[in-house]
Protein backbone atom coordinates (compact mmCIF):
# COMPACT_ATOMS: atom_id res chain seq x y z
CA UNK A 1 0.00 0.00 0.00
CA UNK A 2 2.59 2.04 1.19
CA UNK A 3 4.99 1.95 -2.41
CA UNK A 4 5.55 4.64 -4.89
CA UNK A 5 7.28 3.06 -7.26
CA UNK A 6 7.75 -0.84 -7.88
CA UNK A 7 10.44 -2.38 -5.93
CA UNK A 8 11.86 -3.77 -9.09
CA UNK A 9 13.21 -0.35 -10.16
CA UNK A 10 14.46 0.11 -6.84
CA UNK A 11 16.40 -3.22 -6.55
CA UNK A 12 17.60 -2.21 -10.18
CA UNK A 13 18.64 1.29 -8.79
CA UNK A 14 20.37 -0.81 -6.25
CA UNK A 15 18.81 0.95 -3.47
CA UNK A 16 18.33 -1.21 -0.54
CA UNK A 17 14.86 -1.96 1.33
CA UNK A 18 16.00 -0.71 4.79
CA UNK A 19 16.66 3.16 2.77
CA UNK A 20 13.43 2.57 0.70
CA UNK A 21 10.88 1.06 2.88
CA UNK A 22 11.20 3.89 5.78
CA UNK A 23 11.50 6.39 3.37
CA UNK A 24 8.41 5.73 1.12
CA UNK A 25 6.49 5.22 4.55
CA UNK A 26 8.06 9.14 5.51
CA UNK A 27 6.77 11.01 2.05
CA UNK A 28 3.56 9.16 1.65
CA UNK A 29 2.61 10.13 5.10
CA UNK A 30 3.83 13.49 5.16
CA UNK A 31 2.53 13.77 1.56
CA UNK A 32 -1.02 12.85 2.83
CA UNK A 33 -0.14 14.88 5.71
CA UNK A 34 0.57 17.92 3.96
CA UNK A 35 -2.58 17.45 1.66
CA UNK A 36 -4.96 17.98 4.49
CA UNK A 37 -3.13 20.45 6.10
CA UNK A 38 -2.47 22.75 3.18
CA UNK A 39 -6.71 22.27 2.79
CA UNK A 40 -7.64 23.10 6.64
CA UNK A 41 -4.50 25.38 7.72
CA UNK A 42 -4.92 27.92 4.36
CA UNK A 43 -8.78 27.71 5.02
CA UNK A 44 -8.50 28.76 8.89
CA UNK A 45 -6.12 30.76 8.38
CA UNK A 46 -7.68 32.52 5.55
CA UNK A 47 -10.68 32.95 8.17
CA UNK A 48 -8.22 34.10 11.22
CA UNK A 49 -6.64 36.81 9.12
CA UNK A 50 -10.08 38.52 7.52
CA UNK A 51 -12.96 37.53 10.56
CA UNK A 52 -12.97 39.36 13.09
CA UNK A 53 -14.71 37.62 16.00
CA UNK A 54 -13.82 37.35 19.97
CA UNK A 55 -11.50 34.36 20.43
CA UNK A 56 -9.60 34.70 17.43
CA UNK A 57 -6.06 34.89 19.00
CA UNK A 58 -7.30 31.75 21.21
CA UNK A 59 -7.80 29.63 18.49
CA UNK A 60 -4.35 30.53 16.83
CA UNK A 61 -3.09 29.74 20.13
CA UNK A 62 -4.45 26.29 20.72
CA UNK A 63 -3.69 25.56 17.22
CA UNK A 64 -0.08 26.47 17.47
CA UNK A 65 0.98 24.33 20.40
CA UNK A 66 2.14 21.76 19.03
CA UNK A 67 5.02 24.36 17.89
CA UNK A 68 6.25 25.12 21.73
CA UNK A 69 5.34 21.62 23.11
CA UNK A 70 7.67 18.59 22.77
CA UNK A 71 6.56 16.25 20.14
CA UNK A 72 6.59 13.67 22.74
CA UNK A 73 4.11 15.22 24.58
CA UNK A 74 1.93 15.19 21.38
CA UNK A 75 2.32 11.91 20.72
CA UNK A 76 1.31 11.00 24.30
CA UNK A 77 -1.72 12.90 23.89
CA UNK A 78 -2.69 11.31 20.81
CA UNK A 79 -1.82 7.91 22.49
CA UNK A 80 -4.02 8.56 25.42
CA UNK A 81 -6.65 10.07 23.05
CA UNK A 82 -6.79 7.80 19.86
CA UNK A 83 -5.96 5.12 21.71
CA UNK A 84 -7.55 5.07 25.29
CA UNK A 85 -11.58 4.40 25.76
CA UNK A 86 -14.04 7.36 24.84
CA UNK A 87 -15.88 8.86 21.77
CA UNK A 88 -12.81 9.52 19.83
CA UNK A 89 -11.84 5.27 19.75
CA UNK A 90 -15.37 4.68 18.98
CA UNK A 91 -15.30 7.37 15.96
CA UNK A 92 -11.86 5.66 15.09
CA UNK A 93 -13.65 2.53 14.94
CA UNK A 94 -16.61 3.31 13.08
CA UNK A 95 -14.56 5.03 10.61
CA UNK A 96 -11.30 2.78 10.20
CA UNK A 97 -13.07 -0.61 11.60
CA UNK A 98 -9.69 -0.11 14.50
CA UNK A 99 -7.92 2.02 16.62
CA UNK A 100 -5.39 4.41 14.58
CA UNK A 101 -2.69 3.95 17.62
CA UNK A 102 0.27 1.80 15.96
CA UNK A 103 -1.00 2.61 12.57
CA UNK A 104 0.43 3.93 8.82
CA UNK A 105 -3.24 6.42 9.60
CA UNK A 106 -1.66 7.30 12.77
CA UNK A 107 1.14 8.27 11.95
CA UNK A 108 -0.58 10.80 9.54
CA UNK A 109 -2.45 11.83 11.99
CA UNK A 110 0.41 12.67 13.96
CA UNK A 111 2.09 14.93 11.56
CA UNK A 112 -1.02 16.45 11.19
CA UNK A 113 -1.18 17.52 14.74
CA UNK A 114 2.73 18.45 14.50
CA UNK A 115 2.91 20.53 11.03
CA UNK A 116 -0.42 22.57 11.00
CA UNK A 117 0.72 25.10 13.08
CA UNK A 118 3.50 25.97 10.35
CA UNK A 119 0.82 25.94 7.58
CA UNK A 120 -1.64 28.16 9.59
CA UNK A 121 0.31 30.78 10.86
CA UNK A 122 2.76 31.46 7.25
CA UNK A 123 -1.03 31.41 5.28
CA UNK A 124 -2.67 34.03 8.13
CA UNK A 125 0.28 35.91 7.87
CA UNK A 126 0.86 35.93 4.41
CA UNK A 127 -3.32 36.91 3.99
CA UNK A 128 -3.22 39.54 6.26
CA UNK A 129 -0.27 40.96 4.33
CA UNK A 130 -2.25 41.43 1.11
CA UNK A 131 -3.08 45.24 0.32
CA UNK A 132 -6.67 44.97 0.77
CA UNK A 133 -7.30 47.85 -1.81
CA UNK A 134 -6.65 45.23 -4.10
CA UNK A 135 -9.73 43.56 -3.02
CA UNK A 136 -11.51 46.41 -2.37
CA UNK A 137 -10.62 46.68 -6.05
CA UNK A 138 -11.76 43.25 -7.15
CA UNK A 139 -15.37 44.05 -5.61
CA UNK A 140 -16.42 47.30 -7.04
CA UNK A 141 -15.27 44.83 -9.95
CA UNK A 142 -18.37 42.61 -9.01
CA UNK A 143 -16.31 39.97 -7.85
CA UNK A 144 -18.46 37.72 -5.28
CA UNK A 145 -16.46 37.53 -1.79
CA UNK A 146 -15.74 34.12 -2.50
CA UNK A 147 -14.10 34.63 -6.13
CA UNK A 148 -12.16 37.68 -4.74
CA UNK A 149 -10.87 35.63 -2.08
CA UNK A 150 -9.81 32.50 -5.02
CA UNK A 151 -8.74 35.25 -7.41
CA UNK A 152 -7.06 37.47 -5.55
CA UNK A 153 -5.92 37.24 -2.19
CA UNK A 154 -5.14 33.77 -2.41
CA UNK A 155 -2.98 34.37 -5.54
CA UNK A 156 -1.48 37.58 -4.04
CA UNK A 157 -0.46 35.58 -0.94
CA UNK A 158 0.80 32.78 -2.42
CA UNK A 159 4.09 33.20 -1.68
CA UNK A 160 3.78 32.98 2.07
CA UNK A 161 1.24 29.98 1.58
CA UNK A 162 3.71 28.19 -0.59
CA UNK A 163 6.08 28.29 2.40
CA UNK A 164 3.89 27.44 5.05
CA UNK A 165 2.94 23.90 3.27
CA UNK A 166 6.54 23.39 2.33
CA UNK A 167 7.39 24.36 6.41
CA UNK A 168 4.56 21.69 6.84
CA UNK A 169 5.50 19.23 4.61
CA UNK A 170 9.23 19.33 6.19
CA UNK A 171 7.63 19.44 9.60
CA UNK A 172 6.03 16.42 8.68
CA UNK A 173 8.86 14.43 7.15
CA UNK A 174 10.97 14.96 10.08
CA UNK A 175 8.52 14.23 13.09
CA UNK A 176 10.14 11.42 15.35
CA UNK A 177 8.57 12.12 18.71
CA UNK A 178 5.07 11.88 18.10
CA UNK A 179 4.91 9.87 15.09
CA UNK A 180 7.42 7.29 17.23
CA UNK A 181 4.68 7.18 20.27
CA UNK A 182 1.75 6.75 18.11
CA UNK A 183 3.49 4.12 15.56
CA UNK A 184 5.41 2.30 18.22
CA UNK A 185 8.05 1.68 15.25
CA UNK A 186 5.93 -1.47 13.81
CA UNK A 187 7.50 -2.55 10.63
CA UNK A 188 4.74 -0.96 8.30
CA UNK A 189 4.84 2.07 10.40
CA UNK A 190 9.11 3.02 10.20
CA UNK A 191 9.33 6.29 9.28
CA UNK A 192 12.89 7.85 8.07
CA UNK A 193 13.61 9.11 11.77
CA UNK A 194 12.61 6.24 13.52
CA UNK A 195 14.45 3.64 11.34
CA UNK A 196 17.81 6.39 12.00
CA UNK A 197 17.39 6.26 15.60
CA UNK A 198 16.70 2.29 15.31
CA UNK A 199 20.01 2.18 13.41
CA UNK A 200 22.03 4.13 15.59
CA UNK A 201 20.14 1.99 18.92
CA UNK A 202 21.67 -1.23 17.41
CA UNK A 203 24.67 0.06 15.94
CA UNK A 204 24.59 0.17 12.42
CA UNK A 205 26.31 3.36 12.11
CA UNK A 206 26.49 3.06 8.40
CA UNK A 207 23.47 2.57 7.52
CA UNK A 208 22.42 5.64 9.89
CA UNK A 209 24.66 7.60 8.21
CA UNK A 210 22.91 6.86 5.30
CA UNK A 211 20.14 6.89 6.14
CA UNK A 212 20.53 10.93 7.46
CA UNK A 213 22.10 11.41 4.24
CA UNK A 214 19.24 10.51 2.40
CA UNK A 215 16.71 12.19 4.88
CA UNK A 216 19.23 15.02 4.40
CA UNK A 217 19.05 14.99 0.55
CA UNK A 218 15.15 14.73 0.33
CA UNK A 219 14.66 17.15 3.22
CA UNK A 220 16.48 19.44 0.65
CA UNK A 221 15.68 18.85 -2.50
CA UNK A 222 11.91 19.04 -1.65
CA UNK A 223 11.67 22.16 0.31
CA UNK A 224 13.66 23.50 -2.51
CA UNK A 225 11.45 22.80 -5.00
CA UNK A 226 8.63 23.56 -3.20
CA UNK A 227 9.79 27.14 -2.24
CA UNK A 228 10.75 27.50 -5.56
CA UNK A 229 7.21 27.17 -6.86
CA UNK A 230 6.34 30.56 -5.35
CA UNK A 231 8.72 32.31 -7.29
CA UNK A 232 7.20 31.37 -10.45
CA UNK A 233 5.48 34.15 -12.76
CA UNK A 234 7.12 37.12 -10.66
CA UNK A 235 5.33 40.55 -11.21
CA UNK B 1 -34.59 60.95 -16.21
CA UNK B 2 -33.72 58.89 -13.74
CA UNK B 3 -30.86 60.87 -11.21
CA UNK B 4 -27.71 58.84 -11.47
CA UNK B 5 -26.45 59.23 -8.46
CA UNK B 6 -27.80 61.40 -4.83
CA UNK B 7 -26.12 61.51 -2.10
CA UNK B 8 -27.26 62.85 1.20
CA UNK B 9 -24.78 61.36 4.44
CA UNK B 10 -22.92 61.63 7.43
CA UNK B 11 -19.91 59.67 8.30
CA UNK B 12 -17.75 60.71 11.59
CA UNK B 13 -14.19 58.92 11.30
CA UNK B 14 -11.97 59.95 14.60
CA UNK B 15 -12.28 63.98 14.24
CA UNK B 16 -13.10 64.14 11.18
CA UNK B 17 -16.81 64.77 10.13
CA UNK B 18 -17.94 64.21 6.80
CA UNK B 19 -21.50 65.31 5.83
CA UNK B 20 -22.25 66.17 2.50
CA UNK B 21 -25.32 65.98 -0.38
CA UNK B 22 -25.25 66.44 -3.86
CA UNK B 23 -26.68 64.95 -7.12
CA UNK B 24 -25.16 63.71 -10.48
CA UNK B 25 -27.59 63.67 -13.45
CA UNK B 26 -25.36 62.70 -16.27
CA UNK B 27 -21.38 63.55 -17.68
CA UNK B 28 -18.51 63.91 -14.92
CA UNK B 29 -19.26 65.49 -12.05
CA UNK B 30 -16.19 66.51 -10.10
CA UNK B 31 -15.91 66.65 -6.31
CA UNK B 32 -12.75 69.62 -6.34
CA UNK B 33 -11.44 70.38 -2.95
CA UNK B 34 -8.02 70.34 -1.12
CA UNK B 35 -6.64 67.23 0.76
CA UNK B 36 -8.85 65.64 3.60
CA UNK B 37 -11.59 67.59 2.53
CA UNK B 38 -13.62 64.18 2.52
CA UNK B 39 -13.82 63.66 -1.33
CA UNK B 40 -12.30 60.10 -1.09
CA UNK B 41 -14.14 59.02 1.77
CA UNK B 42 -17.04 60.07 -0.07
CA UNK B 43 -16.51 57.90 -3.01
CA UNK B 44 -15.95 54.91 -0.65
CA UNK B 45 -19.03 55.92 1.11
CA UNK B 46 -20.70 55.39 -2.57
CA UNK B 47 -19.08 52.05 -3.50
CA UNK B 48 -20.14 50.83 -0.56
CA UNK B 49 -16.99 50.47 0.97
CA UNK B 50 -17.71 52.57 4.11
CA UNK B 51 -21.12 52.20 5.51
CA UNK B 52 -22.35 56.13 5.86
CA UNK B 53 -23.39 56.83 9.93
CA UNK B 54 -26.61 58.47 8.49
CA UNK B 55 -28.30 59.35 5.10
CA UNK B 56 -29.19 57.76 2.22
CA UNK B 57 -26.96 57.16 -1.42
CA UNK B 58 -29.09 56.27 -4.57
CA UNK B 59 -27.59 54.97 -7.54
CA UNK B 60 -29.70 55.33 -11.03
CA UNK B 61 -32.91 55.03 -8.98
CA UNK B 62 -31.65 52.19 -6.52
CA UNK B 63 -31.58 52.71 -2.54
CA UNK B 64 -27.80 51.28 -1.83
CA UNK B 65 -27.80 52.73 1.38
CA UNK B 66 -30.54 53.82 3.80
CA UNK B 67 -29.31 53.98 7.46
CA UNK B 68 -32.72 54.05 8.97
CA UNK B 69 -33.92 51.36 6.72
CA UNK B 70 -31.23 49.68 7.07
CA UNK B 71 -30.06 48.78 3.59
CA UNK B 72 -26.59 48.40 2.51
CA UNK B 73 -26.13 46.88 -0.94
CA UNK B 74 -22.81 45.48 -0.77
CA UNK B 75 -19.55 46.93 -3.46
CA UNK B 76 -19.86 43.87 -5.68
CA UNK B 77 -23.72 44.28 -6.32
CA UNK B 78 -23.46 48.54 -6.68
CA UNK B 79 -23.18 48.03 -10.70
CA UNK B 80 -19.97 50.52 -10.33
CA UNK B 81 -17.03 51.10 -12.03
CA UNK B 82 -13.74 52.35 -9.86
CA UNK B 83 -10.82 53.78 -11.10
CA UNK B 84 -8.02 54.40 -8.67
CA UNK B 85 -5.50 56.66 -7.87
CA UNK B 86 -2.95 54.04 -8.75
CA UNK B 87 -4.75 51.81 -10.72
CA UNK B 88 -4.49 48.54 -8.38
CA UNK B 89 -4.76 46.46 -11.49
CA UNK B 90 -3.96 42.65 -10.20
CA UNK B 91 -0.61 42.18 -10.35
CA UNK B 92 -0.67 38.51 -10.97
CA UNK B 93 -2.94 38.84 -14.14
CA UNK B 94 -2.32 40.18 -17.52
CA UNK B 95 -4.03 43.52 -18.90
CA UNK B 96 -6.58 41.75 -20.84
CA UNK B 97 -7.38 39.37 -17.99
CA UNK B 98 -7.61 42.56 -15.07
CA UNK B 99 -10.71 44.13 -17.53
CA UNK B 100 -12.30 40.35 -18.38
CA UNK B 101 -12.74 40.03 -14.72
CA UNK B 102 -14.73 43.12 -14.71
CA UNK B 103 -17.14 42.65 -17.55
CA UNK B 104 -20.43 41.54 -15.76
CA UNK B 105 -23.00 41.75 -19.36
CA UNK B 106 -21.49 38.78 -20.85
CA UNK B 107 -21.09 35.18 -21.07
CA UNK B 108 -18.69 32.88 -20.94
CA UNK B 109 -14.69 33.72 -20.75
CA UNK B 110 -14.47 34.11 -24.52
CA UNK B 111 -17.17 36.66 -24.85
CA UNK B 112 -15.97 38.56 -21.55
CA UNK B 113 -12.35 38.79 -22.93
CA UNK B 114 -13.99 40.38 -26.30
CA UNK B 115 -16.02 42.62 -24.57
CA UNK B 116 -12.35 43.55 -22.38
CA UNK B 117 -10.54 43.75 -25.80
CA UNK B 118 -13.07 46.35 -27.48
CA UNK B 119 -12.40 48.30 -24.29
CA UNK B 120 -8.50 47.93 -24.33
CA UNK B 121 -8.94 49.62 -27.99
CA UNK B 122 -11.10 52.53 -26.77
CA UNK B 123 -8.62 53.69 -24.44
CA UNK B 124 -5.53 52.56 -26.60
CA UNK B 125 -4.32 49.75 -24.74
CA UNK B 126 -4.63 46.99 -27.00
CA UNK B 127 -0.86 46.80 -28.04
CA UNK B 128 -0.14 45.33 -24.30
CA UNK B 129 -2.75 43.13 -23.44
CA UNK B 130 -1.14 40.35 -22.91
CA UNK B 131 1.87 42.41 -20.71
CA UNK B 132 1.50 41.87 -17.07
CA UNK B 133 0.51 45.58 -14.86
CA UNK B 134 4.02 45.53 -13.38
CA UNK B 135 5.67 45.94 -16.71
CA UNK B 136 3.64 49.07 -17.55
CA UNK B 137 4.10 52.18 -17.27
CA UNK B 138 1.69 54.57 -14.83
CA UNK B 139 0.01 56.00 -17.82
CA UNK B 140 -0.56 52.88 -19.34
CA UNK B 141 -2.17 51.19 -16.08
CA UNK B 142 -4.42 54.13 -15.88
CA UNK B 143 -6.06 53.40 -19.65
CA UNK B 144 -5.89 49.66 -18.56
CA UNK B 145 -7.62 50.89 -15.07
CA UNK B 146 -10.37 52.96 -16.80
CA UNK B 147 -11.10 50.36 -19.51
CA UNK B 148 -11.47 48.38 -16.61
CA UNK B 149 -14.01 50.23 -14.84
CA UNK B 150 -15.92 50.58 -17.76
CA UNK B 151 -16.14 47.37 -18.77
CA UNK B 152 -18.51 46.11 -16.42
CA UNK B 153 -21.41 48.15 -17.75
CA UNK B 154 -21.79 50.44 -14.49
CA UNK B 155 -24.31 52.68 -13.82
CA UNK B 156 -21.83 54.91 -12.55
CA UNK B 157 -18.01 55.24 -12.42
CA UNK B 158 -16.22 56.17 -9.77
CA UNK B 159 -12.35 57.95 -10.36
CA UNK B 160 -10.41 58.68 -7.67
CA UNK B 161 -7.62 60.95 -8.45
CA UNK B 162 -6.89 58.89 -11.27
CA UNK B 163 -4.12 61.10 -12.66
CA UNK B 164 -2.74 62.43 -9.29
CA UNK B 165 0.68 60.03 -9.77
CA UNK B 166 1.30 60.44 -13.20
CA UNK B 167 3.97 63.10 -14.73
CA UNK B 168 2.45 66.62 -16.29
CA UNK B 169 2.99 65.32 -19.74
CA UNK B 170 1.06 61.82 -19.62
CA UNK B 171 -1.42 63.90 -17.08
CA UNK B 172 -2.04 66.05 -19.43
CA UNK B 173 -2.60 63.14 -22.69
CA UNK B 174 -4.91 61.44 -20.39
CA UNK B 175 -7.44 63.76 -19.17
CA UNK B 176 -8.61 64.44 -22.99
CA UNK B 177 -8.82 60.83 -23.13
CA UNK B 178 -10.73 60.21 -19.98
CA UNK B 179 -13.27 62.82 -21.05
CA UNK B 180 -13.78 61.79 -24.04
CA UNK B 181 -14.11 57.46 -23.21
CA UNK B 182 -16.21 58.66 -20.45
CA UNK B 183 -18.54 61.05 -22.37
CA UNK B 184 -18.51 58.36 -25.51
CA UNK B 185 -19.79 55.63 -23.30
CA UNK B 186 -22.69 57.79 -21.25
CA UNK B 187 -21.67 56.28 -18.45
CA UNK B 188 -21.72 59.09 -15.70
CA UNK B 189 -19.07 59.23 -13.65
CA UNK B 190 -17.98 61.04 -10.62
CA UNK B 191 -14.21 62.19 -10.18
CA UNK B 192 -12.07 63.45 -7.57
CA UNK B 193 -9.18 65.26 -7.57
CA UNK B 194 -7.65 68.51 -5.76
CA UNK B 195 -6.55 69.90 -9.19
CA UNK B 196 -7.99 72.84 -10.40
CA UNK B 197 -7.12 72.62 -14.03
CA UNK B 198 -8.28 69.12 -13.78
CA UNK B 199 -11.25 69.85 -12.45
CA UNK B 200 -11.80 72.34 -15.02
CA UNK B 201 -10.91 70.47 -18.05
CA UNK B 202 -12.35 67.56 -17.12
CA UNK B 203 -16.17 68.28 -15.33
CA UNK B 204 -19.14 69.05 -16.62
CA UNK B 205 -20.29 70.01 -13.23
CA UNK B 206 -17.77 70.89 -9.98
CA UNK B 207 -18.80 70.27 -6.57
CA UNK B 208 -16.39 71.91 -3.95
CA UNK B 209 -15.38 70.45 -0.88
CA UNK B 210 -14.03 72.16 2.57
CA UNK B 211 -13.81 69.93 5.83
CA UNK B 212 -16.14 67.54 5.27
CA UNK B 213 -18.78 69.83 3.43
CA UNK B 214 -20.08 70.59 -0.05
CA UNK B 215 -19.06 74.65 -0.55
CA UNK B 216 -20.55 75.11 -3.75
CA UNK B 217 -21.66 73.41 -6.80
CA UNK B 218 -21.23 75.09 -10.42
CA UNK B 219 -21.91 73.90 -14.01
CA UNK B 220 -18.75 74.15 -16.30
CA UNK B 221 -19.63 76.27 -19.12
CA UNK B 222 -18.58 74.14 -22.50
CA UNK B 223 -19.73 76.02 -25.12
CA UNK B 224 -17.37 76.78 -27.66
CA UNK B 225 -18.29 78.18 -31.03
CA UNK B 226 -18.28 75.67 -33.62
CA UNK B 227 -15.95 76.27 -36.38
CA UNK B 228 -17.94 77.12 -39.39
CA UNK B 229 -17.51 74.81 -42.22
CA UNK B 230 -16.63 75.88 -45.24
CA UNK B 231 -18.79 75.90 -48.06
CA UNK B 232 -18.00 73.36 -50.83
CA UNK B 233 -15.66 74.63 -53.46
CA UNK B 234 -15.10 77.84 -51.33
CA UNK B 235 -11.93 76.54 -50.22
CA UNK B 236 -9.64 77.56 -52.88
CA UNK B 237 -9.74 80.62 -55.03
Amino acid sequence: MIALVPHSWLNNLGIPPWVWNPLSISLHAALEATIVVAVFGVALGFVLAKAHFPGRGAIETVFSLPMALPPTVVGYYLLTRLGGPGPIRNLELHLFGHPLTFTFTGIVVAQIVESFPYCLRFSRAAIADVDPRFEEAARAMGLSRWRVALLVTLPLARRGIVAGIAMAFGRALGDFGATMIISGSVPMATTMPIALYNAVFFGSHEQAMVLALVQLSAAFVILFGVSRLGKVRPW
Amino acid sequence: MTTALDVNVTRKIGEFDLDVAFRVESGITVLFGPSGAGKSLTLSLIAGLLRPDTGTIVINGVVVSDVERRIHISTQDRRIGMVFQDGLLLPHRSVLDNVALAVRQANGRQERREVARSWLQKVGAEDFVERRPGSLSGGQRQRVALARGLAGDPALVLLDEPLSALDSAVRAELRGLIRKVIIASEVPAVLVTHDFEEAEELGDVIVTYNDGRVTGSRVVDRHVEPTTPSPEGTEST
